[in-house]
């Protein structure tokens, strides 16, 4: 017997509303498929009619948990458009929160896939020792979510010497915990049966499908922006690009522990080699008509931000195509032919973040599912259209 | 006399009352143990310690608004939850704590009163299969499929591994397997294997951590209970809760020597070995993260119900030493 069940746009399992529909036959999905556009907030649009430096604040809102992610991208390209170049120093700082908000996205994501095993000791350890390093992103920005640090031509605030030492003392205690995390992911028995085999994305499937991020590289591709094409000071830090063979669920886990491990190493480098001088230089505030696209490697694979500039302080144009779009496809292939029970883990496995991966709205036609996208203009004619045609009260009053 | 006494033995000690203020009490009992292995605070404000927030949270549920699907066998749905406290009520009844004088057993003690117990302690998984089919909703049903499909695994090890003791004993009669071992606690010992199979099977009945999967929330909402709301919710986990202390006081009375000692010490010895037991239940529920369901089948039957036989030859092999 086959039917669908339906996985949100309402379910425990999903921390932002989007749709999953699976057909099962029995405990077996059989076909997969996602339907996008729950949280849709029309950021690109809005872009174009704020200046470049409060567009910084704009994309750090388009994520809660890789806030830095965005905003670092796009600063990146609208520094190559302004023709400006960071400090020393300051490339280090803003790359410095970078590393330690891929320190905090990968504990909450572990976090993550504990609860969605089942395994909700796992979730609350770590969690509580995400806090570790909630602190000290507190401790050098001021706040814990958005961290505001960045801006054209460098970032907003220097760190002193007693904050480097505190850093580097929360930092052995964390590299101490992630530790412990390696052995308890490969050594308790039910969490191991529990991930091994499950979500397998094949190396050929994995490039034809265009998978980025930890995804990617757990099906043993080894790519990542910071290697392949270095940004900031990333060409002198000594660091390896993690990868994994097994090509399912606890290899996603394994390259995200290891990656930890490795930010841990860089998070060091930057402190014990941060040049002195300033941390920011001014910029100016139009920009010469030109385009500029940004590569960043996110916690979640790497983002793009394609930025147009027609010579006032606005953009003209900006486009951003977060890592979790890349790795949908991906997951669509993963789903298929694995258990109910499966579902939780392989979508968590990519690391979803929905909002990030809201940028057009497609329409679905409910009687002949055909799909597609349209322009704004298009939304407003149809709405006119049926508004014309509906039988509304022209006297209507307002209740209350 | 004798009719009061019988009337205060069934609505207060170790009857309804008491029944169900220790059956919230383990709840609370767990909830805590689980919540300090995790490095939470756990229940902390309702009453001392939060020990009565099981019962304001069972109150709020009373309150609740109750809802029916409209598709629902409307009857089966209603009466399911009722039926269901009921029979983990009448478990109950047959474990040994009821014969305060060893010479004078109740008249709820008999040759095979462990097989009636197994019998009965088995309907609540039938129940929450019904609830599960009748609410119609696709989480529902898998819920359900899932609570049958994980009975054919659990069971028959659970079934294997209580005979063991019983068989050591030479008797059917929960009273005389505990009295046994009361003479001789050293014989205790070789059933240790299968007090540890019976812990899991018991957590595997009970639905919790690896075993919760009929009801896992992050796959399929709530389960077996996603229709189910108000009244009926409140019901349910209080039956999930009295069905704990029953299974885990079977478990003390066969393999840790029963409640000896009259009134109050017996008293002392249900509350103190059922605690127990439910603290290595709560231990594991830390421990582990939830498995698949053929992974419990598989694992029932390549594990459980061979390490099940062995125990019962241990058992019938040195009947024939101990004689």
């Amino acid at each position: 017997m086959r039917f669908t069940i339906p996985i949100g746009p309402q379910h425990p399992a999903l921390k932002e509303p989007i749709s999953l529909r699976m057909t099962l036959e029995g405990e077996v999905i059989r076909d997969a498929d996602i339907r996008l556009g729950y949280n849709h907030r029309g950021l690109e649009k809005l872009a174009e009619s704020k200046t470049y430096l409060q567009n910084i604040y704009l994309t750090e809102r388009i994520c809660g948990i890789c806030s830095h992610s965005h905003s670092t991208c796009f600063v990146q390209a609208a520094e190559q458009l302004l023709e400006v170049e960071p400090p020393r120093r300051g490339v280090f700082l803003r790359y410095l929160v970078s590393e330690l908000e891929r320190v905090h996205s990968h504990l909450l994501w572990l976090g993550v896939a504990g609860h969605e095993a089942g395994f909700d000791s796992f979730f609350m350890y770590t969690w509580r020792d995400r806090e570790v390093v909630m602190d000290i992103l507190e401790r050098i920005s001021g706040n814990r979510v958005h961290y505001a640090i960045n801006t054209l031509g460098g970032v907003r605030r220097d760190i002193d010497e007693a904050q480097r030492q505190n850093i580097l003392a929360s930092l052995s205690v964390l590299r101490q915990r992630s530790e412990y995390y390696l052995k308890i992911g490969a050594n308790e028995p039910t969490f191991v049966a529990r991930l091994a085999g499950v979500g397998y994305l094949s190396k050929e499937k994995a490039v034809a499908l265009c998978a980025v991020g930890p995804t990617a590289r757990a099906s043993d591709i080894s790519r990542d922006v910071r290697k392949d094409d270095p940004y900031g000071m990333y060409a002198e830090v000594p660091f390896e690009v993690c990868s994994a063979q097994s090509c399912d669920v606890l290899g996603r886990t394994v390259v995200r522990v290891k990656e930890l491990m490795q930010s841990y190493n860089i998070i060091e480098f930057l402190l014990k080699n941060l040049p002195s001088g300033p941390v920011a230089v001014r910029a100016p505030r139009r920009a010469k008509p030109g385009e500029a696209v940004a590569r960043y490697e996110a916690p979640r694979g790497e983002n793009i931000h394609y930025l147009k500039a027609n010579g006032t302080d606005k953009p003209e144009r900006l486009k951003v195509r977060a890592p979790t779009l890349g790795n949908y496809a991906a997951t669509i292939e993963m789903l298929k032919s694995g258990f109910v029970a499966d579902i939780p883990l392989i979508f968590a496995a990519i690391d979803p973040c929905i909002c990030c991966a809201e940028r057009v709205v497609t329409l679905v036609d409910s009687r002949n599912g055909e799909e597609s996208v349209v322009p704004m203009s298009r939304l407003r004619a149809m709405a006119e259209e049926r508004y014309r045609r509906a039988p509304v009260k022209k006297d209507a009053e307002w209740p209350l | 006399m004798a009719t009061l006494k019988t009337i205060l033995y069934l609505f207060v000690y170790p009857g309804f009352l008491f029944l169900l203020v220790y059956s919230t009490f383990c709840e609370w009992f767990d909830r805590k143990v689980y919540a300090r292995l995790q490095n939470r605070m756990g229940p902390t404000h309702t009453g001392r310690f939060g020990v009565l927030q099981p019962v304001a949270d069972i109150v709020k549920l009373l309150a609740k608004e109750d809802i029916v699907p409209e598709q629902a066998d409307k009857g089966l749905f209603n009466a399911l939850p009722v039926f269901g406290l009921a029979v983990v009520s009448t478990a109950m009844l047959l474990l040994p704590v009821w014969h305060f004088s060893p010479g004078a057993p109740s008249f709820t003690s008999f040759p095979g009163d462990v097989i009636v117990l197994l019998y009965i302690l088995s309907l609540p998984t039938l129940i929450l299969f019904l609830a599960g089919w009748t609410s119609t909703s696709f989480f529902s049903t898998i819920g359900g499929a899932r609570v049958l499909t994980m009975l054919f695994g659990y069971e028959v090890p659970l079934f294997l591994v209580i005979l063991g003791p019983a068989a050591l004993a030479g008797s059917w009669r929960l009273a005389e397997i505990a009295q046994f071992y009361q003479h001789r606690p050293l014989l205790l010992l070789p059933n240790i294997l299968g007090f540890v199979i019976a812990l899991i099977c018991l957590q595997a009945k009970l639905e919790r951590t690896p075993f919760d999967i009929p009801h896992a929330e992050t796959e399929i909402v709530g389960g077996t209970f996603t229709e189910y709301s108000g009244k009926k919710l409140a019901l349910f986990r209080l039956m999930i809760d009295v069905e704990m202390v029953a299974g885990s006081g079977l478990l003390a009375a066969v393999f840790l020597g029963g409640f000896p000692g009259g009134l109050w010490l017996g008293l002392v010895w249900f509350v103190v070995k059922t605690l127990a037991v439910i603290f290595l239940l709560s231990l594991i529920r830390a421990m582990t993260s939830r498995i698949r369901i053929d992974q419990v089948v598989s694992f029932a039957w390549k594990y459980l119900a061979p390490l099940a036989v062995l125990q019962l030859l241990i058992d019938i092999l040195l009947k024939g030493f101990v004689k």
